[in-house]
């Protein structure tokens, strides 16, 4: 194989790393936001018995 | 310093330094591809395609620095008894997975052109792979067991005997014949890589080293929230409250 063709295989690796990392961010990002919401709905809705 | 066992003090201390973490994690990353893609020459030998080096090393050291840290975390579940060892050891796995599978993949597409395969079962591939497949089971195994204390256990035991796999891949090169080439920066008698491209290459781990601690402090903290989340939801369940839907109240509550 050439040189020229092995800069594919470069910016695969790279374009795959960058994916996996940027993943990794957005799903911690993502479940922080998700339990923030929780908490808030819990945490605002009404205790006791339920209303008949 | 304040008192990490206490969760609230926990919390407030990774609201502190997440800030300042993630603006020296931006700053290495922007560094270090710098360095890897512009300034670091190109391998007498392997050309351009060396450069894959400062993704795949780094992915590979850390994906073993996890799996250390949550060796270190199943102990403090099991034997210290530390009130977040759990929630830091559930944390790691999905990071670590993360990383171990950058590792593989990077190591796949530079092994292709390299060796002509995407793939052998070599020792140091192979262990590295039971590695990733150790992650998914710990990640599976939190999934499966609904009660916290009884996943952190099991996890923390699994852990424990997966640790054994480390040292394997680790000296997997000395051991046994491999395609993988042996160790060429830590090692007794010092790097045999040139500093051109050592540097780079130790820059690019310090960008990975301080992306998986803000991570991992932020799944910690998400992990916290999630338990406040169940023990509101059991709470509410308890008092007999209209919402007691269970589950579907807590985002991920099955180990996400």
């Amino acid at each position: 194989m050439s040189e020229t063709s092995h800069i594919g295989f470069v910016v695969a690796a790279y374009a795959l790393a960058g994916a996996t990392l940027i993943g990794m961010i957005v799903a911690v990002v993502a479940d922080y936001r998700a339990q923030l919401r929780a908490l808030r709905r819990l945490e605002g809705a009404p205790r006791g018995p339920a209303p008949l | 310093m304040p008192n990490l066992a206490n969760p609230t003090a926990f919390l407030g201390l990774v609201g502190r330094v997440l800030p300042y973490l993630w603006a020296a994690t931006a700053l290495f990353f922007a560094l270090g591809l710098w360095l890897a893609l512009f300034v670091a020459p190109p391998d007498y030998q392997q050309g351009e395609t060396a450069r894959i080096m400062y993704l795949h090393v780094p992915a590979a050291w850390m994906a073993m620095f996890v799996y250390a840290v949550m060796t270190i975390a199943a102990l403090g579940t099991l034997v210290w008894r530390h009130p977040l060892a759990d929630a830091a050891q559930k944390a790691a796995a999905p990071l670590g997975a993360g990383f171990t599978f950058i590792c593989l993949t990077t190591g796949s597409l530079w092994g292709k052109p390299m060796w002509g395969t995407y793939w052998v079962w070599d020792a140091r591939l192979t262990s590295v792979l039971v590695l990733f497949i150790l992650y998914l089971g710990l990640i599976a195994l939190w999934r499966a067991i609904d009660d916290f204390g009884r996943a952190a256990r099991a996890a923390a035991i699994l852990t424990l005997v997966g640790s054994v796999n480390i040292p394997i891949i680790k000296f997997s090169v000395d051991w046994w014949n491999t395609l993988h080439q042996p160790a060429s920066v830590f090692r007794l008698g010092g790097p045999t890589i040139a500093p051109s491209l050592l540097w780079p290459l130790l820059v690019m781990a310090l960008a990975f080293t301080l992306l998986f601690i803000a991570l991992h402090l932020m799944a910690i903290r998400n992990e916290i929230l999630r338990r406040r989340v169940a023990r509101l939801v059991a709470a509410a369940a308890n008092e007999g409250a209209a919402f007691a839907a269970g589950p579907d109240l807590i985002p991920g509550a099955r180990g996400a």
